[in-house]
């Protein structure tokens, strides 16, 4: 079948050639049967690429090992679930993915406005088509996942720590997000090369890049779950360059959603909003790059990448080409309208959008840094948490203040005596929270205390913003139904509090680290932990190993926790299994990692308390309410829309 | 090794007679022009979109004098500056308006 699977990736391969180059031909001559047909070949590759991608599922489920992909990411130990995410547990079935991704993301695109904005959908399709035939190109010629071989009796199985319920979710959500970045991006390049200074491009692509915003929020928020109970040291994020490489799209296409809203309000930030939707497309290549090419994990390996230099220079690619192609409409992207004040909505939404352009760039010079010392310097250089967390306080705390501020200030221009007016009980709010937590001792980390204090800010804030809205309005439903983008993004910020309360709280946790004998106990924070015994049992692929452990709060067995260690038989890999107990009523979790097993029974044991740390997962669920309130369709603003374009198309 | 051979050549010709779809089909259109707006039609896009931003704008100031972000000396000093915006928008708009049933009846 590996045949089958070949096949369908180079009939995918010409189609979106076809797609770019009659695309290209069409949009430029003006020919709509040609166009029609470009659209078509993204549906056609669409199901092709389905095709390819079928026989590679099979093949990992029957673990067929003659396919080298298979053998060298999953056993006949491994778990039938673990086989399905083995997909995309190498780099040939991560491009896969993305093919698939954005070929469905594609087809649905030309499919819902090939009618409603036929030219600008025409200079869409070669735009999508293009970007697709880099990564068809990838898997056929440079790093095919059905490379065949003579099949060995077993498999390499799967890097235990991908062996997890998150990794089912977590790579997928985020290349839904990271590919759906292609579609507003292709619109956009679709709009200039059209030759269209109007929205038209932004009505089409709005939802389809608050989809993918979402999609690698959840997905990011996802994966620091599973590095939090899986890799077993403690912690949610690590700054890591692959983690980082999710983030930076997300930090551009969230300044992206803020200034695009200026631009349909006021119709400024054009160019600005060009600039923004190519860097969270960039960067959107650039973290699968990170991911994919193996840069990160050697400064060396990326002359051993096989794909690595040619996503380098498709990055390179996208970004000259973006870049003149704005230049060449710099005219009409010209605003007619300026800044009225610098006490307004737009204002602060043009504080937000360089205070996170300021920090994601940040973010990318931490992540290049490394590379770039090492071509200048010929020794890489890391930069490591404390340089994150520097412009993490430094971007991240003003940014809170001003997602309080943003809602409680007029459009346009707002006179400072209505500010103050309407800032009144926030802000005696959140000085009675600050001046209460100084009290209780939370002044001992001043980002915390800040972190807090700007928190109980925000949240009056979006408390009096409902409140108001709906005395306005009359009706609490009424208010969200007709303003879902607004109300829904408030939600949103109401996670993105919540996630702070999350982060700040590791400004007052505490750790322990001690060696144990069965009997022996260690105190952290208010808990004393008791190791009880260990045993090992056998599973289907692996030894897992556990240690028994009291946890004791006031003189009181609280809980029994098992930290321990799993070794895989397939994979010859020890994997970290870190326990974990939540105390929900003090808002805490204690975790204790067995950090060393010896053979004479003792212990070497980690433990560490974090408050507040689920805040983080409860703003996952509150942050998915928010989007899907924004995402929730408006028949009314529908209706408007479509009354607008119907009388421009005359 | 032939079955995934007739496969894949099934999916090819499948693949082919989509994209030739628009080709195919009989009769073939009178006028096969990519329906694009003209420069009347992208002026009155934009007009139109001006439009829409001077009514939204309007309303974004009631309603913020309404939840009391605006007070009223300073809501009454903006709102007759917002209307004027908005007729003009209106009124920029209304000639086009106009001139598109005689547009639609020469072309007819």
């Amino acid at each position: 079948m590996a045949d089958l699977g070949r096949a369908a990736l180079i009939v995918t391969l010409g189609l979106v050639l076809w797609a770019t180059l009659a695309g290209a031909l069409a949009a430029r001559f003006g020919r709509r049967r040609l166009a029609d047909s470009a659209g078509n070949a993204l549906l056609a590759a669409l199901a092709s690429t389905a095709v390819a991608s079928l026989v590679l599922l099979g093949a990992l489920l029957r673990h067929d090992f003659s396919f080298t992909y298979v053998a060298d990411h999953t056993s006949t130990k491994l778990a039938r679930a673990y086989s399905v995410s083995a997909f995309w547990g190498g780099q040939e079935g991560s491009l896969l993915l993305w093919l698939l991704v954005l070929c469905g993301y594609g087809a649905a695109a030309v499919l819902l406005n090939r009618r409603r904005a036929p030219d600008v959908v025409a200079w869409t399709v070669p735009v999508l088509g293009a970007v697709a035939t880099f990564f068809a190109f990838l898997l056929v010629a440079v790093a095919s996942p059905f490379a065949t071989q003579t099949a060995p009796p077993e498999g390499a199985g799967l890097n235990p720590s991908l062996q997890n319920p998150y990794m089912l979710a977590h790579p997928p959500l985020l290349y839904l997000g990271y590919v759906g970045l292609t579609v507003p991006f292709a619109f956009g390049m679709g709009s200039l090369l059209a030759g269209r200074a109007d929205e038209r491009w932004i009505v089409a692509t709005r939802r389809w890049t608050l989809v993918a915003w979402t999609a690698l929020g959840i997905g990011q928020l996802l994966g620091s779950h599973w590095a939090y109970v899986e890799v077993g040291w403690g912690g949610y994020y690590a700054w890591d360059p692959v983690e980082n490489a999710a983030l930076m799209p997300w930090l551009a296409a969230t300044a992206f959603l803020h200034s695009v809203m200026i631009q349909e309000k006021r119709g400024m930030l054009k160019v600005w909003n060009m600039l923004l939707v190519l860097l969270a497309f960039g960067l959107s290549l650039f973290g699968t790059f990170l991911t994919r090419s193996g840069v990160v994990n050697s400064i060396h390996s990326f002359t051993q990448s096989s794909i690595g230099p040619w996503f380098l220079g498709f990055i390179c690619f996208v970004v000259v080409c973006s870049l003149a192609l704005v230049f060449w409409r710099l005219p009409l992207l010209r605003s007619k309208t300026r800044l009225e004040s610098l006490v307004s909505r737009e204002a602060t939404f043009l504080y937000n959008n360089l205070l996170l352009v300021a920090f994601c760039l940040t973010v990318l010079w931490g992540v290049a840094f490394p590379m770039l010392s090492e071509a200048v310097r010929g020794e890489p250089r890391t930069l490591g948490g404390p340089y994150y967390n520097f412009f993490l306080r430094t971007f991240g705390l003003p940014l809170l203040l001003l997602m309080g501020i943003g809602p409680l200030v007029a459009w346009r221009r707002a006179s400072l005596r209505s500010v103050g007016r309407t800032f009144l009980w926030p802000f005696s709010f959140a000085v009675a929270v600050g001046v209460g937590l100084i009290a209780l001792g939370a002044g001992s980390s001043l980002p915390g205390l800040l972190a807090y204090t700007f928190s109980a800010f925000v949240l009056a804030s979006i408390v009096l913003e409902f409140v108001r809205g709906t005395r306005a309005a009359g009706s609490f439903t009424l208010l969200v139904s007709r303003n879902r983008r607004r109300y829904g993004g408030y939600v949103v910020h109401a996670a993105v509090v919540l996630f702070a309360i999350g982060v700040a709280g590791s400004a007052y946790g505490s750790s322990r680290e001690a060696k144990l004998r069965p009997g022996e106990s260690m105190h952290v924070g208010s808990y004393t932990l008791v190791y009880r015994s260990a045993g090992t049992t056998r599973v289907a692929n692996a030894n897992e190993t556990r240690a028994r452990v009291d946890v004791v709060r006031g003189g009181e067995r609280v809980a029994t926790v098992f930290p321990g260690k799993n070794q895989y038989f397939a994979e010859r890999q020890v994997s970290n299994e870190m326990a974990i107990h939540t105390d929900w009523l003090r808002a805490e979790d204690v975790d204790v990692i067995a950090d060393q097993i010896n053979a004479n029974g003792t212990i070497y044991f980690k433990a560490l308390v974090k408050p507040l740390v689920n805040f983080l997962w409860i703003a996952g669920v509150v942050f998915l309410l928010g989007a899907l309130i924004a995402l929730w369709p408006d028949a009314r603003e529908q209706r408007r829309l479509v009354a607008r374009y119907a009388l421009a198309q005359g | 090794m032939t079955a995934a051979l007739v496969l894949a050549g099934l999916l090819a010709m499948a693949c082919v007679v989509l994209v030739a779809v628009p080709f195919l089909r009989e009769p073939a259109p009178p006028d096969d022009t990519l329906a694009a707006p003209g420069e009347l039609a992208r002026r009155q896009l934009e007009l139109t979109e001006e439009r829409d931003r001077a009514l939204a704008a309007l309303k974004e100031l009631e309603f913020d004098h309404r939840t009391g972000k605006i007070s009223d000396v300073d809501y009454r000093a903006a709102v007759g500056e917002y209307r004027h915006r908005a007729a003009a928008a209106l009124k920029a708009l209304e000639p086009r308006l106009e001139e598109h049933p005689r547009r639609v009846r020469a072309r007819d």
